[in-house]
């Protein structure tokens, strides 16, 4: 699991504010997500799940400790070369699913890959291609108001595939949908994790975090549990209630 | 209730009556149901299994009074009982009371023994999720998983409250 490592965090911490105002949101963290891997972090509200997350994507600078991705550290790295390994190599999804309102579904999915220096054609298949993967082919001309959350969260996923990128972090991705859309997404991240993409998810929906090959629990800025999943499905009778 | 009664007895030997206070106090108000009777009938179906042994102890102004202490065997059951995860329904007291009494006793971590049953029913999840995103749309038998699917998460949900509270008793 050390060998092919994706993403790698050692000792990582983040802090906030300081003497008795201190908060200690990421409190040594070492983590390694392998190739293919899905990993959920579930945790109480507060716990640094988020700051850790964005921590592990570049997006803040952490108080101390290491990342790197796929071998390379980047917590050392300077703004400009963070930036283009986020747009390439990581691929975000919010939990306000954080889309452009003035841009159709489309258009949303294309922008990260125009920025990328995708030709506009190929932005314009590959937005094709992933609005039809994630159920959305007939929608790709609407713009997000005219879509429910479970389909924008659905059209979010799909901006974050489109750079191809080594890992796909996402933070409460069904914070915001009802069951079905959240039965919805679920399907979608199952699909990928059995696709072989690479998954961090942090969440207090236990649905999705039973759906991860490994499960970390959170508390207090520190990892505190984990778990392999899967595998299962033997005792599924006895489970839903017919006895046996 | 055996297994609660043997593991408030690991940590020393009590009366009938303690036990039942005990007992009561960590049940607040739903701990009116449970009779004096029943903490003696338990603790008699433990002497006769072995599990505990009764010592008689005088006293000068009243009938004598019987000492409850745990047997090997019995503290072979309690280990086997704290490293259990059965999930039988409903469960909610019976677990409750479990860790209660290994905190009371000082047996093992409680949060540990919430971590454990947590890890065991998110396996469960797993399971049931996978099984019924395999299903079609509009399959009755998904309906049928859903069903247990949010069952098992509103007792992780209480599994989450429980951890809390006894994070909250270790600090104190
Ligand atoms: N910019 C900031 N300035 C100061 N404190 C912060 C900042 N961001 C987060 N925190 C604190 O860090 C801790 C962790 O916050 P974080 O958002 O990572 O939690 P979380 O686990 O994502 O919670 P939730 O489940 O509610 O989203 C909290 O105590 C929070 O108040
Ligand atoms: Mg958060």
């Amino acid at each position: 699991m050390t060998a092919n490592a994706v993403l790698r965090a050692a000792g990582l911490r983040k802090e906030y504010g300081r003497g008795a105002a201190l908060v200690r949101a990421v409190d040594g963290v070492d983590l390694d997500v392998a190739a293919g891997e899905a990993v959920a972090i579930v945790g109480a509200s507060g716990c640094g799940k988020s700051t850790l997350l964005h921590l592990l994507g570049g997006l803040e600078r952490a108080s101390g400790g290491e990342l790197s991705m796929a071998g390379e550290r980047f917590d050392t790295m300077s703004e400009t070369r963070l930036a283009r390994l986020r747009r390439n190599a990581i691929g975000f999804v919010f939990q306000g699913f954080h889309l452009v309102d003035e841009l159709t579904a489309a258009e949303n999915v294309e922008l990260p890959a125009l920025l990328a220096g995708v030709s506009p054609r190929a932005a314009r298949r590959r937005a094709a291609d992933l609005l039809e993967r994630v159920g959305l082919a007939d929608r790709s001309r609407h713009l997000p108001s005219a879509l429910s959350g479970g389909q924008r969260q659905r059209v979010a996923v799909a901006r974050a595939l489109v750079n191809r990128p080594l890992v796909v972090l996402a933070d409460e991705p069904t914070g915001n949908l009802d069951s079905t859309a959240t039965t919805d997404v679920l399907r979608l991240f199952d699909g990928l994790r059995r696709n072989g993409h690479t998954l961090v998810i942090v969440t207090h929906d236990s649905r999705i975090a039973a759906t991860s090959d490994r499960l970390i629990t959170m508390r207090d800025g520190a990892f505190v549990d984990e778990t392999r999943l899967g595998g299962g499905a033997r005792r599924l009778g006895s489970l839903a209630g017919l006895g046996g | 209730m055996q297994d609660v009664v043997l593991a408030l007895l690991a940590k020393e030997p009590s009366h009938g009556y303690e036990l039942r206070a005990r007992l009561q106090h960590a049940l607040g108000p739903l701990g009116d149901a449970l009779n004096a009777g029943q903490v003696y009938v338990t603790l008699g179906r433990l002497e006769k299994a072995g599990l505990v042994a009764a010592q008689r102890v005088g006293q000068t102004d009243r009938p004598d009074r019987k000492v409850y202490e745990l047997t090997a065997a019995g503290q072979d059951r309690v280990t086997a009982w704290l490293a259990e995860v059965g999930w039988a329904k409903p469960v909610s007291a019976k677990f409750h009371l479990k860790l209660v009494a290994v905190a009371a006793a000082g047996l093992a971590d409680p949060v540990a023994i919430v971590d454990a049953q947590r890890r065991e029913l998110l396996r469960q999840l797993g399971d049931l999720q996978g099984a019924a995103l395999a299903e079609p749309d509009g399959s009755s038998a998904a309906l049928l998983l859903e069903g247990a699917v949010l069952r098992l998460q509103a007792d992780l949900r209480w599994l989450e409250a429980c951890a809390r509270h006894w994070e909250r008793e270790e600090r104190a």
